[in-house]
């Protein structure tokens, strides 16, 4: 008897073990099929010129489908860590989607704010949050510096710096 | 082998083969509903007829409608509307069934909670109940995304963006869950498939567990009075009906129900011919656009209170407290403390606690409609505040609550 009992708490246990091996395969599957596609992951960049831009006018640019602020700062903006100095002139390159629900704020250029009409979030000409409830400042994506361009999804060295600096998340 | 014998009808050879005399039997003719209930219980019903005709009108636009980023849009908006034969009418009854859905649902809980229909005994009616609520709000939400306009676009990017869980920060789980930076084709069809398989099957599947939740306990009736179902369906087999506290479903109660869903189709027809829009938001008629928000984001009316209840707080507290009233009304049965099962007016505290539910949740379904500045922020926080304080107390005064009758 007790060695019946035995083979058959084995045989239960086997079975347990390799349902549960099949069952984690399928949703490890079922995980990778939820994935983005990797022709999403690939269309990450978006080369930007820089020589039109006219200070204080926002220019909205696309990349990964999401829209790309980039504002020439005109001299009498106060100067800001958060920002990214491009030959004599200094940008402010981020994300354009509030940080707290991800509308896309608007620019009101002659108080030099965005203003996200969603929930009354607002933010500075360097991204910073003024009003609540926007949790941190706009998303400053990785990019790099190449003369008068900028490659948008490329972690160059000022993107670097930025960001262990704690600038950018 | 069972032992058949030569059938004498139809009826008899099926009979034979799938019983299907006590099938009906237990199903509706000798299902017992009390006598003593009001039309507001024939809610259940109306929810089956409108969720048929959700089910039938999806089928037909399913015929046309192209989950595709670039065709979805005319797909809904120009095929189905003016070049199928009859798809105007398909798209209204699905609009319209799909909000009105949710008037009967909310009419069909607060029933629920003002009659006591959830205590003892019947606290699983309520949880599957509450576990079909939210479900159904799943499927109401994939359902929006599919025309793929402004509003469809922009909710989506909202609600997912909900998944970073605030200061967690969790931006991978959201891009995972739309497949995409921003919502996209993998969005679209993802929603697609959820809209029209997924989760319609757990939906039917919830349906089905409601009803077999009622089998045991029975529903409860407009006096919270303890039925004999057993005593008194036998009192009204053996021909005394008149004395009986219950009747059969079929035909008897069915009559009243019938009734009563004859008045809602009427409304709901008049509905879909004449007032179709107000079940469509007009933004939802400008197409996706990916570079442009409109200046003022809200869902569907009937989300509308959860919703203020997310915005007027800084992120993370807004996360937690939309996230307890999400969950916080399938506690109910544990929450109320009291042993009473009585409609609300004849109970203590509880009473003025039901109307300060419903006026609560009123204001915060007008107040999520309006644009989210300056005062009506600060009466926001202060009523989605006070639906939080309202649960916390709903033990205490219910625990304090006397018994009724001397129990
Ligand atoms: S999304 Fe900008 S304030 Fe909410």
């Amino acid at each position: 008897m007790a060695i019946k009992k035995e083979r058959r708490d084995f045989l239960g246990m086997a079975l347990g073990g390799f349902t549960a091996l099949g069952g984690i395969a399928a949703l490890g599957a079922a995980k990778r099929t939820w994935d983005p596609l990797p022709s999403v992951m690939a269309a990450g960049y978006s080369t930007i010129d820089l020589s039109a831009a006219k200070p204080n006018v926002l220019n909205v640019e696309k990349w990964r489908g999401k829209p790309i602020f980039i504002l020439k700062k005109s001299p009498d903006m106060k100067k800001d860590p958060r920002e990214v100095i491009v030959g004599d002139n200094r940008y402010l390159i981020c994300i354009g989607l509030c940080t707290h629900l991800g509308c896309i704020p608007s620019y009101f250029p002659k108080e030099h704010k965005f203003k996200c009409a969603c929930h009354g979030g607002q933010f500075d000409a360097s991204g910073r949050v003024l009003k609540s409830p926007p949790p941190i400042p706009l998303v400053i994506p990785p990019f790099k510096i190449e003369g008068e361009k900028v490659v948008i999804g490329e972690a160059g060295e000022e993107y670097k710096k930025l960001k262990a600096d704690g600038l950018t998340v | 082998m069972a032992h058949f014998t030569k059938a004498t009808s139809v009826h008899d050879w099926l009979n034979q083969r799938l019983a299907i005399d006590s099938v009906r039997k237990v199903l509706a003719t000798e299902y017992w509903i009390p006598k003593n209930i009001n039309f507001l219980w024939a809610m259940g019903m109306i929810l089956a007829v409108t969720f048929g005709l959700l089910l039938i009108s999806g089928i037909f636009l399913l015929m046309y409608y192209k989950p595709d980023t670039k065709l979805a849009f005319d797909s809904v908006n120009y095929t189905i509307m003016s070049q199928v034969g009859y798809g105007w009418l398909w798209r209204h009854i699905h609009a319209v069934a799909a909000s009105v859905v949710f008037l009967i649902i909310y009419i069909h809980m607060f029933t629920g909670i003002y009659y006591g229909s959830y205590k003892k005994g019947r606290e699983m009616i309520w949880i599957s109940g509450m576990l079909l609520f939210v479900t159904f709000s799943g499927e109401a939400f994939s359902g929006y995304m599919l025309p793929w306009g402004q509003m469809s676009y922009w909710a989506g990017m909202v609600i997912t963006d909900i998944f970073s869980l605030g200061a967690l920060h969790l931006d991978g789980l959201v891009e995972w869950i739309r497949g995409n930076f921003v919502p996209g084709d993998a969005f679209l069809n993802r929603f697609f498939m959820l809209h029209v398989v997924l989760l319609p099957l757990a939906v039917m599947a919830l349906i089905v567990l409601h009803f077999a939740t009622l089998r045991i306990p029975h529903v409860n009736n407009q006096d919270g009075e303890e039925i004999d179902f057993k005593e008194e369906s036998q009192k009204y087999l053996s021909g005394n009906t008149k004395n009986s506290k219950v009747i059969r479903f079929q035909f008897d109660f069915l009559s009243k129900d019938i009734v009563v869903l004859g008045f809602f189709l009427i409304f709901f027809f008049y509905l879909v011919f004449y007032h179709f829009e107000f079940a469509m938001d007009p933004v939802n008629f400008d197409p996706a656009d990916g570079l442009k928000t409109p200046t003022h984001i809200y869902p569907e009316w009937y989300f509308l209170w959860t919703y203020e209840i997310l915005r007027p707080f800084p992120k993370n507290p807004g996360l937690l407290a939309f996230g307890f009233a999400q969950v916080i009304f399938i506690f109910l049965p544990f929450l109320d403390r009291s042993p009473n099962v009585a409609p609300a007016n004849k109970r203590g505290a509880f009473k003025i606690w039901f109307w300060l539910l419903l006026l609560t949740m009123v204001t915060l379904t007008i107040f999520g409609k309006l644009p989210p500045e300056g005062v009506f922020t600060t009466y926001g926080t202060i009523t989605a505040s006070f639906f939080i304080l309202l649960w916390l107390s709903l033990p205490i005064i219910t625990k304090f609550e006397k018994p009724i009758g001397g129990k």
